[in-house]
């Protein structure tokens, strides 16, 4: 399961639906009276909920000056860049990007090899001990992250593994949800499939590799993306296990700095802010359309 | 399940060179099935037992080097927690943020859904994905940007008050509204994805129910009451449990908006448990915290499915 956010979505719903809610053939003066002001209101919500992002971006390029100015400026007065030349240059945020970058490709990769892995062997093997697997699996699902902290931790430490790029991916490399995912999406693969190959003589792996894996296309590119996201805004445990500032990841830095000597430099922390969120809209943004042609041409259900 | 299938073939029947076939699968399958399980069992599953085992102990910093030294304690960390007025605090603000936080998440999500799916019929695919920017970024940096929002002096929020001429509160300073600016936070961040599960609901209702009840002359709100509100009851049970499991995790909010102040009236149960064994070292009595939590979590779960399923 991915991390600690109050609310995590054990699947970003968006990113499973089906692509548009179909269109219901209503009759025509149901739909002209109350959608003006449906409009209106999830107008209102909207701007409610971008806002935030559009003030963010705006501080970022305001000097110091104007971000204490009373009544505060929607528009930048004077555009500057000095708060990300800042952090770049004088912080130390290229460090924390590039490990926010190691530990989510290293996330994403392992989850994608060894969900896919167990997923074929639980959807089209039959082995001794199968069951239990799988309901192991689903029992830690409701097990909330603050419980196995503490002893992980005093794991980590005895592997000597605190501080380290191993100890903030490990914890994750292998994640409940990815195992349901993929055999779900192999159980509908058709036998018959699988059949033909053993006929042919190709091996268990050699069937994986050349039969199975093509076919994964959408659950694999869903389950990346998960993965991406919940790794690069984990926060509980690399703030646990990084303990000096070169290991520090993006969520770890702009917290630390937002408690820490700068907690009242805001155009640092819009600015830090904005790095932080900028490639998970961008890589949600983009994708979202690729997932849903994904689905729409598998087949896949949400 | 196709197990089951496995083991009804697996009869007595079989001829010596299936029994060698169903061998070489069954140790494929525990090869692939292997560097998950590693994985898995020593990073997860271990933990997870450890922390059962550490919450009867007095483990604390001097035991780090050799766990097998902590003190068996037996159920004393249990007992002071409920003697801990510090613990006692952060069960109330978590409980207080899960009730107000959990139904207004549900009650906005079905709200924006049933709008979007009923109510318009363009845009919705900008609507969609607009309200569901905030699930998927960063909740650290959605706390520094309310923080900022929430400022008493140049945040925006006050900056409105401003303009009609009213000094605003110290909205994250002041003991009654800090807690509420958290839940609205926790919504507005929630909610869109509450609205998508609640739209692939809205998905499976039969459209012939509507028409039928059109016919009977209902108008929208009876339409509601009487189709889409019972037709959703799995989607609410769901999306009740899943908000609840994740609001009972409370952290990064209050961590960076509050540190758990003013007077530890943010100060949640996760917070608590991570300043005992992180800060403070208690490792033993934040493990019997945590599990304390878990078990209220599993409790709230079936109870919340017994009482929902009993209404259907």
């Amino acid at each position: 399961m991915s991390v600690a956010s109050p609310v995590r979505p054990a699947i970003p719903a968006v990113i499973l639906a089906r692509t548009e809610p179909r269109p219901e053939p209503r009759p025509a003066h149901r739909r002209s009276w109350g959608a003006w002001w449906v409009y209106v209101g999830l107008l209102i919500g909207l701007v409610f909920l971008v806002g935030p992002f559009l003030w963010m971006l705006a501080s970022s390029v305001k000097t110091s000056a104007e971000l204490h100015h009373v009544p505060p400026t929607w528009i930048p007065q004077t555009f500057t860049l000095e708060n990300y030349t800042t952090i770049f240059t004088k912080l130390n945020f290229p460090q924390y990007f590039i490990n926010s970058v190691i530990v989510s490709a290293f996330v994403v990769g392992s989850n994608l090899l060894f969900c896919s892995m167990i997923g074929y062997a639980l959807a089209k093997l039959r082995f001794p001990g199968k069951n239990a697997i799988f309901l192991v699996v689903l029992a830690t699902l409701m097990v909330p992250q603050t419980v196995y902290l503490v002893p992980l931790f005093v794991l980590m430490s005895n592997l000597g593994l605190v501080n380290s790029y191993a100890g903030m991916i490990l914890p994750f490399a292998a994640q409940a949800l990815g195992v349901f995912l993929m055999r779900q999406y192999i159980l509908s693969l058709p036998d018959e499939l699988l059949e033909a190959a053993r006929m042919d003589g190709a091996g268990e792996f050699t069937i994986f590799r050349r039969v199975v894996l093509p076919l994964l296309g959408a659950p694999l590119a869903t389950l990346g993306i998960l993965m991406f996201l919940g790794s690069w805004n984990n926060f509980l445990w690399p703030l646990i296990i990084a303990t000096s500032d070169h290991m520090y990841t993006l969520p770890v830095a702009v917290a630390t700095f937002s408690i820490g000597q700068n907690a009242v430099d805001y155009g640092l922390l819009m600015a830090g802010s904005v790095v932080l969120i900028a490639p998970v809209l961008t890589v949600f943004l983009l994708l979202q359309r690729f997932v849903q042609q994904g689905i729409a041409t598998t087949g896949l259900k949400g | 399940m196709s197990a089951q299938q496995g083991l009804v073939a697996s009869g007595s029947r079989a001829r010596p060179a299936a029994r060698r076939g169903r061998l070489r699968e069954a140790l494929t399958g525990w090869a692939f099935s292997a560097p998950f399980l590693i994985i898995f069992l020593t990073f997860l599953a271990l933990p997870i037992l450890a922390s059962f085992i550490l919450s009867f102990t007095g483990f604390s910093l001097g035991n780090l080097v050799d766990p097998f030294s902590a003190r068996f304690v037996g159920l004393d960390n249990y007992v002071r927690l409920f003697h801990d007025a510090k613990f006692l605090q952060a069960a109330f603000n978590t409980g207080y943020f899960v009730i107000v936080g959990v139904v207004l998440n549900v009650a906005l999500g079905l709200t924006a859904a049933v709008a979007l799916n009923h109510g318009i019929s363009r845009f919705r695919a900008v609507f969609r994905v607009g309200y569901y920017l905030p699930v998927v970024s960063s909740i650290v940096a959605i706390a520094v940007i309310w923080r900022f929002l929430f400022n008493t002096d140049f945040g925006l929020v006050n900056g409105a008050f401003h303009a009609f001429g009213i000094q605003g509160p110290d909205w994250l300073g002041n003991p009654t509204l800090a807690m509420p600016v958290i839940i609205v936070l926790a919504v507005w961040r929630n909610f869109g994805n509450a609205m998508i599960i609640f739209l692939a609901g809205l998905q499976g209702i039969p459209n012939d129910l509507y028409e039928a009840a059109r016919i009977d002359g209902a108008n929208r709100w009876q339409e509601f009451r009487s189709i889409t509100l019972p037709m959703l009851r799995p989607t609410v049970l769901f999306l009740t449990v899943i908000t609840t499991i994740g609001f009972l995790q409370l952290f990064e909010e209050p961590f960076v908006m509050t540190q758990g102040g003013p007077l530890n009236k943010t100060l949640s149960v996760s917070m608590y448990v991570y300043q005992q064994g992180f800060n403070f070292f208690h490792q033993g009595y934040a493990s019997a915290m945590a599990y304390t939590l878990f078990v209220v979590i599993a409790a709230i779960t079936l109870i919340q499915f017994r009482v929902l399923r009993s209404q259907t």
